[in-house]
Order: structure tokens, then sequence, then C-alpha cells
């Protein structure tokens, strides 16, 4: 990153942390309409640092090495299978996976942030899922904090010396799931319970969601895993250009 | 790939399959509908009355009304085939490109 681009981003972070005193709150697919203006607006200008670092990051990493393309495109397709797909899940209703877990191991969470922010534009100008004016709120959650839970968690496997999948598992499987968690927060604080306030309101969305998605989270770790070792095999020099090997 | 990799891909492929046609098979009769729109229940719930989003997607604004189904499944299809489409195209060219070089390699050797 330049010296031009880091300010750019350390300007719009303190915007971000000056327009809120910051509520832990953010949805995956929070519904059109569902969010009060001014929190839309709140979670919007909370999510742009992170989306303008990414930008630069991928910028970056395609500059120092051509070949990232083709991985930043896989993993950005990635992202667009995982998503499209409607699972059914054991408490009897659906729902859908992330797909941000390998974008965010091989690049880095920033980038994957990018990658998020198409698909969830994809899905809420074309299919009604999600919303233009919800997007801050689930760029956050999808885009940005379970991104960021998949990378630290990957890392700090490494630093344990964990074993290279059960890493890759853990970091994708998590990270599916706290996009969850930040939705279920992101409704409560929306809309707090009479009874409880928002952490009643919390426990109650998170009721909904975490069952349902605890599934889908394993079996987005496993699909994960499944392109991991198909990239181990065939993408060495690719993993290399990205930094994810030592080549 | 290594025959140890391949069938834990396998595996993997399997376990994957049977996480999701597991739930269908065990809860016979449920709906199955949309977690997002539990979601819009439970914030009905919370706040006792019917919540009316103060804005409409614009695509259904366009349409006056909503997508309807068959051409909703169309679009996630579309988007699932984008994805698949890319996907394949540059695994495609890993795989082939793998086995240039190892019938390269081997030509070398001889």
């Amino acid at each position: 990153m330049t010296g031009k681009q880091r300010k750019l981003v350390r300007i719009t972070a303190c915007a971000a942390l000056l327009g809120c005193v910051l509520p832990t709150a953010g949805a995956m697919h929070i519904m059109e309409g569902f969010l009060p203006p001014a929190m839309c607006v709140l979670w919007g200008v909370a999510a742009l640092p992170f989306l303008l670092a990414g930008y630069f990051s991928l910028q970056r990493a395609v500059v120092r090495d051509r070949r990232s393309v083709t991985l930043i495109a896989m993993a950005g397709a990635f992202i667009f299978v995982i998503s499209s797909l409607k699972i059914p899940s054991v408490t009897g209703s659906c729902s859908h996976m992330t797909g941000t877990g390998l974008g965010a191991i091989l690049f880095g969470p920033s980038a994957v942030s990018i990658l998020g922010v198409i698909v969830l534009l994809f899905q809420a100008i074309l299919l009604a899922h999600g919303g233009l004016t919800t997007l801050g709120a689930n760029t956050f959650s999808m885009a940005v904090a379970g991104p960021f839970v998949s990378f630290g968690i990957y890392k700090l496997c490494q630093k344990l010396r964990v074993n290279k999948m059960v890493s890759v598992f853990l970091a994708a499987a998590l990270g599916d799931l706290l996009t969850y968690c930040v939705t279920s927060l992101q409704l409560a604080v929306a809309y707090p319970s009479v009874v409880g306030g928002v952490s009643g309101s919390a426990v109650e969305f998170l009721g909904v969601f975490a069952p349902t998605q605890l599934p889908l989270a394993i079996l987005e770790g496993v699909l994960t895993v499944a392109v991991m070792i198909m990239l181990e095999s065939y993408a060495r020099p690719e993993l290399c250009a990205v930094g994810f090997e030592e080549g | 790939m290594t025959r140890k990799n391949k069938s834990l891909l396998i595996v993997l492929l399997l376990l994957c399959v049977v996480l999701v046609a597991g739930p269908v098979f065990a809860l016979r009769g449920a709906e199955f509908g949309g977690s997002d729109d539990a979601g819009s229940i439970k914030v009905a719930e919370i706040t006792g009355e019917d919540y009316e989003p103060w804005f409409t997607p614009v695509f259904e604004q366009l349409l006056g009304g909503e997508l309807p189904g068959e051409l909703e499944s169309l679009l996630f299809c579309v988007q699932t085939g984008i994805g698949v489409g890319v996907i394949a195209f540059f695994l495609g060219r890993f795989v082939e490109r793998k086995k240039q070089e190892t019938a390269r390699g081997q030509e070398k050797e001889k």
C-alpha cells in the first residue's frame, strides 16, 4: 500500500469510528428495508474502510504477480457458487453458506471483502435477496467479519502447528458461523426486545440462525478443504504467486 | 494428485451429500423455508407487529411486484453457473498443465 492509499484507508476508518460508538451489530442477509435508515448508513460507513483496503490489497497482489488473477477469480467464483445454493438444514428451514473462507485464507481478509460485495450486489439487485439499503450491514457481516475471523483462525492454527487441512476446515466453518452470529447481533441492535433489550433479542435471533447454520458451516468447511486439495495438487505455482505456499 | 488425497476428496464429497440429504430424509414434511424469512418472522414477534419494510427492492419496483418463483430460480442458477464455469475453466487448465509438465519431465529422463 502506498502512503496515499494508506491515508485514504485511515481516513475512512476514522470516519467509521466517529460515526458510531460502534454497536457490535451486522447481519448476513438482512432483507431490503428491514433496518432503520440510520443503521444502514452506519454499517455502510463501517464497511467502507475494509472495502478500500481490500481494493488496494487486490491491486497489490495483481501487480506483484499477474498469476494471482486466476486464483482471485476462482475464489470469487467459489463465493458465487456457494452462496447461491440454498441448503436444507436440521431445523427444517433452508439457509446458505458464505464461501468467503477460501479467499480469506488465500489472500487475506480485506481482499475478500471486494469479492463478497460483488456477490451481495448481484443478489440484492437481481434476486431481492439481501438488499441495497441493507448492503452495508450485509457487507459488514459476510464480507468483513466472517473473512477476518477465518483468516485469524487460520493464522492461529498455523502458529499452533495444526494440520493444514484441519486449519482450513476450522477457518472456513467458523467464519461462516460467525457471519450469522454477526447478523443476529445486527438485527438485535435494530430490534431490541421489549423484555430483554438488545441481548434478549440477540439470543432470540441466534436461536433462529445458529442451529440452522451449524451443519452448513460444517459443509462449507468440507467444501473449502476439497477445493484446497485440488488447488494444492494442480495450482502450486499460483499458490506461490499469492504467497500462500513457499515456492 | 496423490492417491491419499484422491480418496480423501471422495470421502469429503460423500460427506457433503450426506450432510445435505440427511435433513431432507430425517425431517419429512418440513417446509424448508428460508432462514432469512424466519428472521423477519422473529422481528415481527419481538416488535409485536408486522414490520413494514421502508424500502422495496429496486427490481420489484420496476416489475411492480415480486419476481416469479421460476424466474428467481433461473437467476440463482445463473449465479451458480457463472461460478462453476469460472472454477471449471481454470481448474481444467491447471490439470492439463500439470499433465503436460509431467509428460515433459518424463521425456527428459529418457
